[in-house]
């Protein structure tokens, strides 16, 4: 018998605009990303004040996964979702941040805090940390979404028993340029995890 | 109780060997001089000045140019490629001894910075700063006809490309992975790691009392991994990839993340703590890494499993620590030999772990492997020695 696997819900952040299972939430046109993250974070209501030190990849990341994980994930439960991320350009917004303090030996001051965030993993971890989720976490980069890896390989985190759900996530931003499309899969559910119904989804 | 997926009982059954490894190194460009210089207890780090790289001396691990010039030349490509693709490349050439145009072959590229050089001092980044764009140069010189893998999750990438592999046949999309893992020594990751003030003033000594960082290197390391038992060295028998949920910098002070991926490697794979024979740690010699490995592997039930760094002998070489420390470890396994763990003097952690002092003859039937990361990431992977005709 072939089970399949289903998405539970999405969120897409792109063009100062937050949408959550295809309802805007958030729409504000013009701003900067900081003050667009600012307001989406009192949107996600997650109480983590460790956000404002964050770069801009795992704020974007970090905002979209908890405007879903927060009617997912429940307190004193075992929550094994596990992160499935991926991107086209990994963390290199921050890298070229950390890369400008080192250029000019003259004027050469590495930051600790931006070096920690050269690792586009690093927004799995805070998001881990928010909702402790001590489970699976992967980041993988490819050229361009990849709607079948994903299909593919959440599918397989399920098959092995590693998670239980999986939040999926295309986390992309480089320069002025960015966007996220976060989704839950499980066992459970009416939209069928499938290449199609995700790239649909992501096209939203 | 709800009928197993077709796709669960596929992974249940399907058995994933790695069949063939290399590694190119500053102690050698193939495994056998990497083990012997390891056996005479040589180390590749060396004390470096060379300010374009970091203001003040340096120990690291590097790659001689010239010598990695000459092998590549030996090689042969007619198109330009960047240090690292030409260490990766390198890694991989005498273990693609099969057809890899054959679109049930993928090649799995793990690294944690790739061509970061190419971000250096222009306004617009080189295309070759993608990682996506590394992994096709690769892939072309190959000719692999599948889209590529690219494995980036900080210390852990090598050995959690293994990891990815063994799911991707298990699940029956491939037969066989070619995993790549590779890092530099750069002014980016030297720079980084000094403003962390992580880095040892001496060649790092893992689990010692007397260390205070880690040191740097760089390396490319490949193996193998497929469906097809013929010829394997092991079977890769259970895995697991969990976050500490801690802190994005710092290792977990209950090593949560460490003891949950060993212990889910282990149960997959149907084990008790006491059937393990040697655990390749991570061990880069940081106080605080050193003592949560030490924490997590007491409360794995792991302390008395013989345990050693390799970083003593090559340094931190980052993404590609996992894969590489696992093909030594493999050669280990092989070879029924425990190598000492280079730079370990002192027991230096507040719990017992049994580090190896020196080279000595063991039967290792299974062997583990782990690392962590920034980010709060850990990979463990288990390895079961393929005994001849079994």
């Amino acid at each position: 018998m072939e089970t399949k696997q289903y998405i539970n819900g999405y969120c897409v952040i792109e063009n100062n605009s937050v949408t959550v299972n295809g309802q805007q939430v958030l729409n504000t046109p013009g701003l900067a990303f900081p003050e667009f993250a600012k307001q989406a974070y009192q949107l996600a209501d997650a109480g983590y004040p460790k956000f404002f030190k964050m770069d801009n990849l795992s704020k974007l990341a970090f905002l979209a996964a908890g405007l879903l994980l927060k009617d997912e994930v429940e307190d004193g439960k075992d929550n094994n979702i596990a992160l499935l991320f991926a991107n086209s350009s990994s963390s290199l917004d921050t890298d070229t941040k950390f890369q400008e303090q080192i250029n000019d030996r003259d004027n050469y001051y590495p930051s600790p805090a931006v070096f920690v965030y050269t690792l586009p993993n690093i927004c799995m971890g805070e998001i881990s940390i928010r909702y402790k989720l001590y489970t699976e976490n992967t980041f993988f980069i490819f050229a361009h979404f990849n709607a079948e890896f994903f299909a593919g390989y959440a599918a397989v985190l399920l098959a092995a028993n590693k998670a239980e759900k999986v939040l999926c996530g295309w986390v992309e931003f480089y320069k002025d340029s960015y966007k996220a499309f976060i989704y839950i899969v499980s066992h459970e559910g009416s939209t069928e995890h499938t290449a199609d119904n995700i790239t649909k989804l992501y096209h939203t | 109780m709800e009928a197993q997926s077709r796709l669960a009982h596929i992974m249940k059954t399907t058995n994933v060997y790695i069949a063939g490894t290399n590694c190119i190194t500053p102690l050698g460009f193939d495994v056998e001089s990497n083990v012997l210089n390891i056996l005479n207890g040589n180390s590749g780090i060396r004390l470096y000045t060379n300010t374009k790289l970091l203001a003040t001396p340096f120990h690291a691990g590097i790659v001689d140019d010239d010598k990695l010039e000459a092998a590549f030349t030996q090689a042969g490509s007619s198109r330009a490629y960047t240090r690292l693709e030409k260490m990766m490349i390198l890694a991989l050439k005498p273990i693609i001894t099969r057809p890899v145009a054959d679109g049930r072959s993928v090649l799995i590229v793990s690294t944690t910075k790739g061509n970061i050089t190419a971000i250096a001092g222009i306004d617009n980044v080189s295309p070759d700063a993608y990682l996506g764009q590394l992994a096709e140069n690769i892939s072309g010189y190959f000719g692999f006809t599948t889209q590529p893998v690219v494995v980036s999750n900080a210390c852990v990438s090598g050995i959690l490309a293994v990891s990815v592999a063994k799911r991707l046949l298990q699940s029956g999309m491939y037969d066989n992975a070619f995993v790549v893992s590779g890092d530099e020594v750069t002014e980016f990751v030297l720079s980084g790691f000094s403003s962390f003030q992580a880095m040892s003033d001496e060649p790092c000594k893992p689990y010692s009392a007397h260390r205070n960082g880690v040191t740097l290197g760089e390396a490319a390391a490949a193996a193998l991994i497929t469906t097809d038992k013929e010829g394997a060295i092991a079977r890769i028998t259970g895995d697991s990839s969990i976050n500490d949920a801690n802190h994005i910098s710092g290792p977990s002070r209950t090593g949560e993340g460490l003891y949950r991926s060993v212990t889910n490697a282990l149960n997959e794979t149907g084990v008790k703590p006491e059937e393990v024979d040697y655990i390749s740690a991570h061990g880069t010699a940081t106080v605080f890494n050193d003592e949560m490995e030490a924490i997590a592997f007491n409360r794995a039930g792991l302390a008395q499993v013989s345990l050693n760094s390799f970083k003593g002998y090559y340094g931190h070489t980052l993404g590609a620590s996992g894969l590489l420390e696992a093909v030594i470890g493999l050669e280990s396994m092989k070879q029924n030999r425990l190598f000492a763990s280079l730079g370990y003097d002192e027991p230096g952690v507040s719990q017992r772990i049994s580090v190896i002092t020196g080279n000595s003859s063991k039967t290792i039937n299974y062997f583990l492997k782990t690392a962590s990361g920034f980010g709060g990431c850990n990979t463990a992977v288990l390895f079961k020695k393929i005994a001849d005709g079994n």
